[in-house]
């Protein structure tokens, strides 16, 4: 397959026109018409919403259920909270609750984390909070190759996907396939093989990890990095083997540690017999500081989660057992 | 365009279906064998059955928690629905939804919702896809003066207007939202005034009055086949009994204002009307066609009684689609 390099941002762009074009049926829906998609597609297909994210989740909903493939892009997840009611009470539900009658496939996209000083309402990852309701597929992709796969595949599922998107990562390039591809949901990716310690990581904290494993390195420690890439359905088999070869792991996640993806986790790994008993060490989180993001660049480094707390976290693994 | 004499007697049929399912869905609510909780529609039976007198079967209506009878006039089938009240597996949610939830895909029935205002986006959702589509389709939303509060109904009606969505949105406004009197919650009383904020037409119906609702219904489904976007149609009525069927629950509302209104039956309504117009219906024809629809009541509560439970495993089934 022919290779070229391009950006997270663009690899989501590419998976979007790609998908568009191959089916007829999906539609964009969002506060923002992207012009691009607007000129090949057409106004009617490529909707410039009002600014009402109840109403075009639960209209995204009513299209699905009656034929169409609806992309949502909400923007920042913020933005998603005054839907809540459509994404939890409904969308997460509506096939079981009707009895698997009908299917209702949507990608609902939005960007998560933060870095960027836009204080405690725009720095948000809150995935987890979704992994908690049984109806949703939850992507998190790390790498602009896994952005376009995840998001072709969770275009082409025949359910809710929500799509969490870094905007650390936005800008970050890498290889992409000419060709189409897609990455299937629930299979995670060892990005880095190591045989120590075992880093599985999410979204951003994929590259600190990386970082952080070749600093490692230097040390004479070898370090696995392991990425879920979807947290529902969530790859046990591939963690745990990792953390059965290595006994020993770090879960590193921008978001907080409490209910986090981190908790479920780390709960995954040690409810396994064979995963627990292969443990040399107490598993260790590297997470944000459980609090709001503040804005200013010293507070809001000191709670997010880098390289340098990740090296921190091994090394402390490495010294327990 | 009236209604013709076959469509009244249709009409008169799905609202004594709808009067006598319920009244049996009551009586065994209370006996135990229907689960959780149960609204009844008796009283609004015009609302519903005149707006879908005025549908295709491709067109689609989305419901609220009073769904018994938009589920009925849509052309639900009877034992299917009594299997779901009796939380059996031919129910038409396997028995995973109940009296709240259900839906009928097949026949554009896009589900009951436990949600006050829950229904009002995903059924305008329905209708950008009958637009997307170009099939003639229309959508409908039926809910509540309650509902006619949420904020979900300022952000679909101003969206379904700008998009010219083919849409009808019938507010049922029986002035009470469980024990709320819209006088207490409503700064204008009457809900359609709001549609010319929106540039769309706005009715006031006598939602007692069958043949009223379908004109003014067929009037509307006209208007958004022909691509000139929603109606708004608020249909006044009222609901004969409590908030919902459960035992001992507080019903405030005065015993006079219940006796008004259960004096103004839409069905008999219905039945005077057709004795008027047409001289020759009888009280003995009312009362064959009542027997029918006993029958048919009595036969769903048996095909409910014979459909065997859900294994409990089953509640592992249907949470994702292949
Ligand atoms: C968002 C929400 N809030 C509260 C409720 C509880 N509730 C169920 S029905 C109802 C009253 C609804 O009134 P209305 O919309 O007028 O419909 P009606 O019952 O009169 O048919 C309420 C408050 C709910 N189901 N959903
Ligand atoms: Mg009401």
């Amino acid at each position: 397959m022919s290779m070229r390099e391009i950006s997270y941002a663009r690899a989501g762009m590419e998976a979007l026109v790609e998908e568009l074009q191959r089916d007829p049926t999906t539609i964009h829906l969002a506060t923002d018409a992207p012009p691009s998609l607007v000129e090949e597609f057409g106004a009617a297909r490529i909707r410039a919403t009002p600014i009402t994210e109840n109403a075009f989740s639960g209209i995204a909903i009513g299209a699905a259920g009656s034929g169409l493939r609806p992309i949502v892009n909400w923007s920042m997840v913020t933005f998603c909270f005054v839907a809540m009611d459509q994404i939890v009470n409904q969308a997460s539900k509506i096939h079981y609750m009707f009895g698997g009658q009908q299917t209702f496939p949507i990608v609902f996209r939005s960007s998560v984390g933060g870095g960027t000083s836009l204080a405690a309402q725009h720095s948000q990852s809150p995935y987890s909070m979704f992994m908690n309701l049984a109806g949703l597929k939850l992507i998190l992709p790390s790498t602009p190759y896994d952005m376009k796969g995840l998001l072709k595949s969770a275009i082409r599922d025949n359910n809710p996907v929500l799509s969490f998107e870094s905007t650390r990562l936005m800008g970050f390039k890498g290889e992409v396939p000419e060709d189409d591809y897609t990455v299937p949901l629930g299979v995670a990716d060892v990005k880095r093989t190591g045989s120590d310690i075992t880093v599985i990581a999410l979204a951003w904290l994929v590259h600190e990890a990386l970082a952080a494993a070749e600093e490692m390195a230097k040390e004479g420690v070898s370090v696995e990095v392991v990425d879920p890439r979807t947290l529902f359905p969530l790859d046990n088999e591939t963690m745990r083997a990792s953390v059965q070869k290595t006994g020993r792991l770090v879960i590193a996640d921008e978001a907080g540690p409490t209910a986090g993806a981190s908790a479920e986790i780390a709960a995954l790994i040690a409810e396994d017999p064979a995963t627990f008993r292969a443990l040399k060490a107490p598993p260790k989180r590297v997470c944000a500081l459980q609090v709001p993001i503040p804005y200013s660049p010293t507070m809001e480094n000191h709670v997010f989660p880098d390289r340098t707390r990740i090296i921190a976290g091994i090394r402390e693994v490495m010294e327990a057992g | 365009m009236p209604a013709s004499p076959e469509l009244q007697r249709e009409m008169l049929r799905q609202m004594q279906t709808i009067r006598r399912f319920e009244e049996r869905a009551s009586d065994d609510y209370q006996n135990g064998a229907i689960y959780g909780v149960v609204h009844c529609y008796i009283g609004e039976e015009a609302v519903a059955v005149g707006v879908c007198s005025a549908l295709n079967i491709d067109d689609q209506i989305i419901s609220n928690h009073r769904g018994h009878g938009h589920c009925i006039a849509k052309g639900a089938d009877l034992n299917r629905m009594m299997a779901e009240l009796y939380g059996r597996e031919d129910g038409y949610c396997k028995g995973k939804g109940g009296s709240m939830h259900i839906a009928d895909f097949s026949i554009g029935m896009l589900g009951a919702n436990g949600i006050v205002g829950g229904g009002l986006s995903i059924v305008t959702g329905a209708g950008l896809a009958a637009q997307l589509e170009g099939k003639d389709r229309v959508a409908v939303c039926f809910f509540g003066d309650g509902a006619s509060n949420a904020g979900s109904f300022h952000e679909s009606l101003n969206i379904a207007a700008r998009w010219k969505l083919p849409m009808l949105y019938v507010c049922e406004h029986n002035s009470w939202a469980a024990s709320t009197s819209s006088k207490m919650t409503h700064a204008a009383d009457d809900v359609a005034g709001r549609a010319a904020g929106y540039g769309m037409p706005g009715v006031v119906v006598d939602g007692n009055d069958v043949l009223a609702v379908y004109e003014a219904a067929t009037e509307a489904v006209a208007r958004a086949r022909a691509g000139e976007g929603p109606t708004l149609i608020e249909c006044k009525t009222y609901r004969w009994r409590a908030h919902t069927e459960r035992p001992g629950a507080a019903d405030p509302r005065p015993a006079e204002e219940i006796a008004a209104w259960m004096a103004r039956d839409p069905i008999k309504h219905l039945v005077d009307d057709l004795k008027q117009q047409q001289g020759q219906y009888s009280d003995a024809e009312f009362q064959a066609l009542d027997d029918q629809v006993l029958a048919a009541v009595n036969a769903s509560v048996a095909f409910a009684e014979a459909s065997p439970f859900p294994a409990p495993e089953a509640a592992l089934d249907d949470v994702f689609a292949d």
